[in-house]
């Protein structure tokens, strides 16, 4: 019965999807609607094809398809957005590689978006998705709660980037920084995001652990948060169902404050409070030693909570905002310090007594060397939060290196460390391929971003300073275009930077493809669990 | 006195304690007398369970596997 109200549902949405299509105001709305239609009858298909058939939940085992799927997503959308990533770095330094017939479509400020919903929500999303779904059943020691629902979180969040980044190719952006997506993505991400808190929640209820380890509290508070602020900063109203534009509730300063809520949140509980879930899984197993303080984790977990939500404003310094709400902002930017480099050392001291494993695991290497990126970075963005030093630094290039320390160095490399936990273990082969190749793709993502953080540090501080020189009489000493001229070496330094990065990816796309397809599966562990 | 302002006056002082208050009862609770054995014993969690979910007729008690 069932199966028949799902086929219902999809082919119906197939083809309002499809009307929906002819009747577009715009292009990219018409793709989108395109795209629409053609996963509803994929999934019409699929569910056809399985209809009536009897498949009983193997409730002695774990749901690990769905987290094996997530490490395959994580890995292809990771190498996508460092390669477009890439691709914009070189498009800065020289811009004829904006290339004229394809204006419009791939130049700098249609691919930038691109990029960064690329690394954050698809690699990043997808990371995060695959370690709650493992972190949450080996910590609770239940199954998946919600069946196939975890399927559904999977494919619909890979149809969220799908429709996010057609659509900001053609056009469709409510130019909200990294909530691009226009209003039929929202909802439809609000969706899968409840169904992904529900299989969360689920399988936390149901839990054969008296108590709920660390990690889940972290992710629990990266999906309800996430959730809040997704919801509130895309409160818009659309101009019409048959097309892709929306307009904002919010106006002026209040839609700036609200979206920085929502921006510098996005980096407070996607971006940490999400993957400090992970490494307070993944550190542990990997040191084979529990974490050096469960204590200092609960604290940590507390003051992290209670202090960054009112970090955003800071990003709002010298703007239309009043002045006690951006020293608010600052102020607790500079005390959330005291948490970050508590749970720095927490993940850091984990490691006691097993600093030797540093020599010959890579894999551990990788995730010592994100929690030492998470702690420089979170000791960069507090000082940059000071309003004096933001008036140096705010939009130049040092902001950009400040992000992608923490993107490149703490999310990127505890994401490698996690991948290459993971894949061996969820299929079932003895080890990684190769260890030697873990550690190229450790060296070359390291020494590529530290050329992009060094080369971003001299740019931004050099622009900054060169905006604010006045002569004699108190005219500006540079124009605009003077300090892009300047600029240019470092952005190809920069630029090599994300080559080094993107090709140390590619090492590990290969070496977790060559750990399943060239080496056997371990025998032990296709044994059937007896039924009891 | 205008929503704005009431609900201003309401954030920076009753709300702003009551938070602080909690937040240092977290903390207070983190610390108190009999917690470490208990957190010595949660800490040990990931290193059970790792190939497969805990038996469901035992209802709820932990066997340490």
């Amino acid at each position: 019965m069932w199966d028949y109200i799902k086929l219902v549902a999809l082919g119906a949405i197939a083809v309002l999807a499809a009307i929906a299509a002819n009747y577009a105001h715009d292009l990219a709305y018409m793709v989108n609607a395109l795209t629409i239609m053609l996963a509803a009858a994929m999934a019409f298909v699929w569910t056809l094809r399985g209809a009536e058939e009897n498949r009983p939940e193997p409730v002695h085992e774990y749901n690990d398809g769905v987290v094996r799927a997530g490490a395959i997503a994580t890995t292809l959308w990771g190498v996508v957005g460092f390669l477009v990533g890439t691709i914009i770095a070189f498009q800065l330094a020289f811009p004829v590689l904006n290339i004229e017939w394809a204006e419009g479509y791939l130049n700098f400020g249609k691919l930038r978006p691109l990029h960064t919903s690329a690394v954050i929500f698809a690699f990043g999303g997808n990371a995060l998705i695959m370690a709650s779904f493992y972190i949450v059943q080996r910590t609770t020691a239940a199954r998946l709660w919600g069946g196939n629902l975890a399927w559904f979180v999977f494919w619909g969040y890979q149809l969220v980037i799908v429709l996010a980044a057609t659509g900001y190719l053609l056009g469709a952006t409510q130019s909200k920084e990294y909530a691009e997506p226009e209003w039929y993505v929202d909802w439809w991400l609000t969706i899968v995001w409840v169904a992904f808190l529900l299989v969360f929640l689920g399988t936390l209820i149901k839990r054969r652990e008296p108590h709920i380890y660390v990690a889940n509290w972290f992710l629990l508070s990266f999906i309800v948060t996430v959730a809040m602020l997704h919801v509130v900063n895309n409160i818009s109203i659309p101009v019409s169902f048959l097309g892709s534009k929306s307009v904002q509730v919010f106006a002026g300063v209040q839609d700036a404050m609200v979206q920085w809520w929502y921006g510098h949140n996005a980096v407070g509980f996607f971006l940490t409070a999400g993957f400090l879930g992970m490494m307070y899984y993944f550190v542990p197993k990997q040191a084979e030693r529990p974490v050096y303080s469960y204590k200092l984790s609960i604290i940590h977990f507390w003051a992290l909570i209670f202090l960054y939500i009112w970090a955003g404003p800071h990003h709002l310094h010298y703007t239309a905002l009043p002045d006690w709400a951006t020293t608010l902002g600052m102020v607790f930017s500079i005390i959330l310090w005291m948490p970050s480099w508590g749970g720095m050392i927490n993940g850091l001291m984990t490691l006691s007594g097993a600093w030797d494993k540093l020599r010959t695991d890579p894999i551990l290497r990788m995730m010592v060397v994100s929690i030492g990126f998470y702690g420089m970075a979170t000791f960069e963005g507090p000082m940059m939060s000071i309003k004096a030093v933001n008036s140096l630094s705010h939009y130049t290039d040092w902001t950009i290196g400040h992000v992608h320390s923490g993107a490149l160095g703490w999310n990127g490399m505890i994401t490698f460390g996690v991948l290459y936990y993971l894949v061996p273990r969820l299929w079932g082969r003895e080890r990684l391929y190769s260890l030697s190749l873990v550690s190229w793709h450790f060296w070359l993502a390291t020494i590529g971003i530290v050329l992009y953080a060094a080369s971003m540090w001299v740019t931004g501080i050099m622009e900054g300073l060169m905006w604010r020189e006045v002569d004699a009489n108190g005219f500006l000493v540079n124009a605009f275009a003077d300090t892009v001229a300047a600029k240019h070496p470092m952005y190809v330094v920069r630029g090599l930077g994300g080559v080094m990065y993107l090709t140390g990816a590619l090492i590990m796309t290969y070496n977790l493809w060559a750990t399943v397809a060239k080496q056997p599966a371990r025998s032990a562990l296709s044994v059937p669990v007896p039924a009891e | 006195m205008d929503l704005y302002s009431l609900l201003r006056e309401f954030a920076d002082s009753w709300a702003l304690l009551a938070l602080f208050v909690l937040f240092l009862g977290m903390i207070a609770w983190a610390f108190r007398p009999g917690s470490r054995r208990l957190h010595d014993e949660i800490s040990q969690i990931p290193f059970r369970h790792e190939d497969k979910p805990a038996p469901v007729a035992a209802a709820g008690e932990e066997t340490g596997q």
